[in-house]
């Protein structure tokens, strides 16, 4: 570039401060030295490969893994919301839970059902089937009884065996009727109901006029004797709901969670909790953290590896290029000349090692999420900085035997080297 | 933007004028240095060139503290541009000492050395590296070729440290191997050439910077007496172009090349007449 009287004939008195060469010279004689031992340049590169290799398949299969969790959510887990007294208003026999929640809540925008459940006490009281639908059954048993608001049925998913479920007419009304899980229904014998069948509890007659096939939530109602809530309050003396199931639509939980207590104790609304699945975001750090911690771990000890490996080469690689570090400093390389060739070279390895390493990564992140299916997602930071990481490593594991090179004097390296 | 008819008067001033003309013909030091006239008797024969290349004065070199070993006592010597002298010497007598000091590649413990006028004992580290590479030239022995780089490569390398431009460097390479008549094997590697034409090739290199002083460590030291006669057969050439040549040597036939001989004892350096 700058053109100098190449003549070198000098005359002044005065020597320039230090020599000079241009970085272009620099990089030429230092790939130069990287290409005139191939092979041992490309085991050396190795352990930078697996290193960032591993590195950024762990970062990556993580976060395509973490993103199909969120694919397959599930979609029931994420509506469900349960609203019940806290510990603080005295556990789930405390009368916080209004008469009127199931209304309450189905106002709320992003509510889909709603509805009210309690254990009812029945005293001990046994239920049998009545004995001339069926002397076969067996006799009297001890079933759990629960009351429910007409809503419960459409907010735990039920289905319908047989029958009806019991409406908002029958609570008013406090009818004798229940609807049996499948399994309680097992347990009375009865698995029609198109002759009205009737149960006794206790010594009172009640129609039972619906078998549950099957629930999505509260899987206790399966083997439970269901009653209006009006007619547990009226026969058994029900004080107040113990729970209120709640169905959101997909998105709205996080807002439902905190409007629900508002609604159903606006008073006081910390008498209430809430149990609503986890925030999605969180489940995802969560496995992320499990899945990584071992890969990460293992990236790193290749990357000390792969750090040392350089290191101990490029050290190698000075104590037999004495000669030829001599001969440099002989034809005028300042020390700084000799300690930026062997920076470079180290730092050419660990760079190559970088993308070489960032690019097989990515493919066992494609090649696994093929296998499995899955979409491969890779944040874009990661592919771009491995390579500037493995050129890090190459760049400081080549520091040591630089400054060793830099510090021979020409005289001993020109000795020694021959 | 605007039409500027006639600028530039420093463009062409950039191109032919101020001769840094190849180094063809006669890359020797300077115009009109000493014509090989046989320096009769001691002490140097007087030239027109006022400055000598080499001027030292009671220049000494110890190694190690107690007992301390004096390589070099109290030398003096004077080597005018354009000159051949040779140092002979059993080994161990100091000789390689000598031409350490003299190539800048080791320090003097006391003493004046003066190259091309300038004092160079004193100098920094960096500053002797700027004159290794801009005015001294080194032959060594073993050679000291890289053997992975071509014929090519390794006479270039004579450039890298000097912060020249990379353009013509090549051609420039070419023709230093051209007046050691090795052109045709440029792009060979060093270990497929015979002694004698790495010796060669080693030599091109320190013509290619085109140096003041050319410093010869037992040039023929590694080569056969065909070989030997070939390379000293070079450095007549060289000589009689007016290139400045020290060599160090313990063959006779080696030194009676030179026009000038210097013999070391104990590191106690003597003119033989």
């Amino acid at each position: 570039m700058s053109p100098r009287p190449k003549t070198g004939r000098r005359r002044g008195r005065a020597v320039a401060p230090g020599p000079r060469m241009s970085p272009r010279d620099l990089l030429s004689e230092a790939f130069a030295g990287l290409l005139a031992r191939p092979a041992r340049v490309l085991l050396t590169v190795l352990g930078t490969v697996i290193g960032v290799g591993a590195l950024v398949a762990t970062l990556g299969l993580s976060k395509t893994a973490s993103n199909q969790i969120v694919g397959h959510f599930d979609a029931l887990e994420a509506t469900d919301i349960v609203v019940s007294p806290s510990v603080r208003a005295g556990g789930a026999r405390s009368a916080v839970l209004p008469w009127d929640a199931e209304e309450r809540l189905r106002r709320l925008n992003g509510v889909v059902a709603a509805g009210t459940l309690a254990d009812v006490d029945v005293r001990g009281a046994l239920v049998r089937s009545v004995p001339i639908n069926d002397p076969l059954a067996a006799g009297a048993t001890q079933l759990p009884m629960k009351a429910a608001s007409p809503g419960v049925f459409q907010a735990v998913h039920a289905e319908l065996a047989a029958g009806r479920f019991f409406d908002a007419g029958h609570s008013r009304r406090a009818d004798r009727v229940v609807v049996l899980g499948v399994n309680a229904a097992r347990r009375v014998g009865i698995s029609r109901v198109d002759q009205e069948p009737a149960i006794f509890i206790g010594d009172r007659l009640y129609v039972v006029i619906g078998i549950l096939a099957g629930v999505r939530r509260q899987p206790t109602l399966l083997g439970a004797v269901i009653m209006p809530e009006g007619t547990a309050r009226r026969e058994f003396g029900l004080a107040a709901p113990a729970l209120a199931q709640v169905e959101t639509r997909i998105g709205a939980v996080d807002l439902i969670a905190r409007q629900a207590p508002l609604a159903l104790s606006p008073s006081n609304p910390k008498l209430l909790k809430v149990a609503a699945p986890p925030d999605p975001r969180e489940l995802r750090g969560e496995v992320k953290n499990d899945l990584n911690a071992l890969f990460l771990l293992l990236g790193g000890v290749s990357l000390l590896v792969g750090a040392i490996g350089i290191a101990n080469v490029t050290l190698v690689s000075v104590l037999e290029r004495v000669g030829e570090i001599g001969l440099r400093r002989a034809l005028g390389a300042g020390r700084q000349h000799i300690a930026g060739q062997f920076l470079f070279e180290s730092t050419a390895m660990g760079l190559a090692g970088g993308v070489i390493g960032a690019s097989a990564g990515t493919l066992v992140i494609v090649a696994v999420s093929a296998a499995n299916t899955w979409t491969p997602v890779l944040d874009p930071w990661v592919p771009l900085g491995a390579p500037l990481l493995g050129a890090l490593i190459g760049l400081l594991s080549g520091t040591y035997p630089a400054l060793r090179a830099a510090a021979l004097e020409p005289v001993e390296a020109l000795r020694a080297g021959t | 933007m605007t039409a500027e008819p006639a600028p530039a008067p420093p463009e062409p001033a950039a191109g032919p004028v101020p001769a840094p003309a190849p180094p063809e013909p006669a890359a020797g030091p300077v115009p009109a240095p000493a014509p090989p006239e046989p320096a009769a008797g001691p002490g140097p024969a007087p030239v027109a060139d006022a400055v000598p290349t080499v001027e030292l004065r009671h220049i000494s070199r110890e190694f190690g503290s107690e007992p301390r070993v004096r390589a070099l006592r109290d030398v003096d010597l004077t080597i005018d541009r354009g000159s051949s002298v040779a140092i002979v010497g059993a080994s161990g007598s100091g000789k390689s000492t000598l031409l350490n000091v003299l190539g800048c590649l080791d320090r003097p413990t006391s003493g004046t050395y003066l190259l091309d006028g300038i004092d160079v004992s004193h100098l920094d580290e960096p500053r002797r590296a700027v004159l290794r590479a801009e005015v001294i030239g080194f032959v060594f022995q073993t050679f000291n070729l890289l053997a992975h780089r071509s014929v090519l490569d390794n006479v270039m390398l004579a450039e890298v440290y000097r912060g020249a431009t990379r353009q013509g460097r090549a051609e420039r390479a070419l023709a230093a191997l051209a007046r050691v008549g090795m052109q045709d094997r440029a792009r060979f590697l060093p270990t497929r050439l015979s002694g004698g034409e790495q010796q060669r090739v080693a030599i091109a290199r320190a013509l290619m910077a085109d140096h003041s002083l050319l410093l010869c460590d037992e040039p023929t030291g590694n080569l056969d007496s065909a070989n030997t006669a070939s390379v000293l057969a070079l450095f007549d050439e060289l000589s009689a172009l007016g290139l400045t040549l020290v060599m160090v040597t313990h063959e006779d036939q080696v030194a009676a090349h030179a026009q000038r001989r210097v013999r070391m004892v104990d590191g106690v350096l003597t003119e033989e007449t």
